[in-house]
């Protein structure tokens, strides 16, 4: 078996809250990611969908090496990426980018549209010449704008413009894997149509990978080959897009499709919707963290927690009672 | 020169010049400013040029079509002594600019960028904020002796932890942003990013501080004059001028009211420049602009 394009294992990070003075105690802790794991094929691209604050963009950030993760292992292409000396990451960093969810503060304003795109090429040493300013031009065409936008500074474009030129920023070191954080829910849906068919294109010209971090199952549904659903650190399911959706098995999961509105009243779904909120993430309920939100949750919910397994049927779900819901009422 | 251009010719820049000078506050600040900067500057042509040239039967002449701002108890010329004195406070100004710019910057940029010296630095900078302004200023003054290096030591020293404080918070902002992120995830090291991308976007603020600064340095320099901290009375400075009209104040109002003008002109001017800056230059603005 070849080795996947990236594997996490049992990656946690931590975030410890300071105190409120400069000698009182600490504040807490909050998992933010707890035990995370899951293998990305080379040209695979992963969706992690869930609620704000279960840990999706965290661990987005703990795969680039963005924030230093409190435990587990990230292997890119087989080589651990937290085990790196800086001139090794840097190199690493080449074949893995980051889009990010909003297009005001992705953009430095000082610097010019150029600038901005070959910044990756330029810390890794590549000469500011004519080559590399073709190579700008380049960019910028391959993502839909003009290469007479090169000169011009980031406040002169719309959000949907910005975000192009972030793609354009990620694009231009030829990564192999792009870690998208978000990077449409800050536009409007016209535009966000526009951006998610540019990622599917370069997607598929240039054969890349993504992790694609979104809390709508809408949009990463075109664009990913699976989806992991996260809830309060914790992936609580892992299938092929497909099949989440024909066929959610977490109850947590069938809550997040029925919020989708259906688009015709005919549709009108009939699985339960969330109650309540998402509990602290400072303080978690114990067992499956789901289980006070949950519509079949019993007692060994709140005592034990579930791990993700792999059923019979092949699909990866952290229930206890999996089977049961799989078999359906 | 990238982070050159990037600082002053982006025509961002050209954007704001264009704001600023719809700005009344800044437009009004910086025409006194400008008027006391010609005025020094063209000393030697509106005034006899000889500021300390004694003519003891002129004394105590008020303000008239030939002394426009009366003569002393020496028979001086007091226009000539209020001309080339704000040479010295300014100059004196200039310098705790310059110090304030060059260290607010590198200890506000290390105590807001690596965290590790973030406690240390700010603690000091705490300790030295404790004491009233004028008063440490009068303690480093005196403990170095009289003369213009030492005000100009003094009200650095005094100044600039308030400046690296302000650089510090807008340190704190940037260094958190998404393009900072981006800078690293391509591989970018802490110079780089510290240079390129956190310093040049929090330079608006700092400008604002320094103007603030350059105002509270000239009156804090005619403080120290007053008290005989400052440059030695041979080269008069504004504090100077207006220590040695005290005595007089009864017979000649002018020999303190006119340098005390002066002052207070210059540092209104500097007050509603900076005033006119920050209105210009806040990132609420930026973010409404754009």
């Amino acid at each position: 078996m070849t080795t996947p394009l990236l594997e996490v294992e049992a990656l946690s990070k931590t975030f410890v809250l300071p105190g409120r003075t400069p000698f009182a105690r600490s504040a807490g802790a909050v998992r933010a990611v707890d035990g995370v794991s899951f293998k990305l094929p080379r040209q695979e691209s992963l969706g992690i969908v869930g609620e704000s604050g279960c840990g999706k963009s965290t661990t987005g950030r703990l795969v680039l090496r963005l924030i230093e993760p409190t435990a587990g292992r990230v292997l890119f292409e087989g080589q651990d990426i937290l085990k790196l000396d800086a001139n090794a990451l840097r190199t690493m960093r080449r074949a893995m980018q980051i889009v990010f969810q909003d297009p005001q503060s992705s953009l430095d304003p000082r610097m010019t549209v150029e600038e901005i795109v070959l910044e990756p090429l330029l810390v890794q040493g590549a000469r500011r010449d004519a080559k590399l300013k073709q190579r700008a031009r380049e960019l910028l065409e391959l993502v839909g704008l003009s290469a007479a936008h090169a000169e011009r500074y980031p406040h002169e474009f719309s959000g949907g413009q910005r975000q192009r030129i972030g793609i354009a920023r990620a694009i231009a070191p030829q990564p192999k894997l792009i870690v998208c954080d978000e990077p449409v829910s800050a536009l409007d849906v016209s535009v966000q149509a526009q951006i998610i068919n540019l990622l599917q294109d370069l997607k598929d010209t240039l054969g890349l990978s993504y992790l694609f971090i979104a809390h709508d199952l809408a949009v990463v549904r075109h664009l990913c080959e699976r989806i992991a659903v996260m809830y309060l650190g914790r992936i609580v399911e892992m299938a092929p897009a497909a099949a989440l959706f024909a066929s959610p098995l977490h109850p947590y999961t069938q809550t997040l499709l029925a919020s989708i509105p259906a688009a015709h009243p005919r549709d009108r779904r009939t699985r339960p919707t969330p109650k309540g909120d998402v509990p602290s993430a400072m303080a978690p309920p114990p067992g499956c963290h789901f289980h006070t939100r949950c519509a079949f949750a019993r007692p060994r919910c709140s005592a034990e927690v579930p791990a993700l397994r792999t059923l019979a049927s092949g699909r990866d779900v952290a229930c206890h009672f999996a089977e049961e819901l799989e078999e359906g009422p | 020169m990238a982070t050159a251009s990037g600082l002053f010719l982006s025509e961002q820049n050209r954007f704001l010049v264009r704001r600023l000078l719809r700005n009344r506050a800044f437009v009004v600040g910086a025409t006194l400013v400008a008027i006391v900067l010609l005025a020094i500057l063209l000393a030697p042509v509106l005034t006899n040029g000889e500021p300390n040239r004694l003519a003891i039967r002129m004394r105590f002449r008020p303000p008239s079509g030939d002394f426009p701002f009366g003569t002393d108890n020496l028979g001086r010329d007091m226009f000539a002594r209020v001309l080339y004195g704000g040479r010295l406070s300014l100059e004196i100004g200039l310098w705790v600019v310059v110090l304030n710019a060059v260290f607010g910057i590198l200890l506000g940029a290390l105590a807001g960028y690596f965290q590790r010296l973030d406690g240390p630095l700010m603690r000091l900078a705490d300790a030295l904020m404790a004491f009233p302004s004028v008063l440490l200023a009068i303690g480093i003054a005196a403990a170095l002796g009289a003369s213009a290096t030492t005000a100009v030591i003094a009200l650095a020293v005094v100044y600039i932890p308030r400046t690296a404080r302000i650089l510090r918070a807008s340190v704190l902002v940037v260094r958190e942003l998404d393009y900072v992120h981006a800078s690293r995830a391509a591989g970018a090291n802490d110079w780089h990013i510290l240079f390129r991308h956190v310093l040049p976007n929090c330079m608006a603020p700092l400008l604002v501080q320094l103007s603030f600064v350059f105002a509270y340095a000239v009156l804090s320099e005619a403080v120290l004059s007053f008290l005989g901290l400052g440059a030695p009375p041979t080269v008069p400075s504004w504090g100077i001028l207006i220590a040695e009209g005290r005595s007089y104040i009864r017979e000649a109002w002018w020999l303190t009211v006119l340098p005390g003008t002066a002052i207070a002109i210059t540092v209104l001017g500097l007050n509603l420049l900076g005033d006119g800056l920050r209105d210009v230059l806040d990132p609420r603005m930026k973010i409404e602009q754009s």
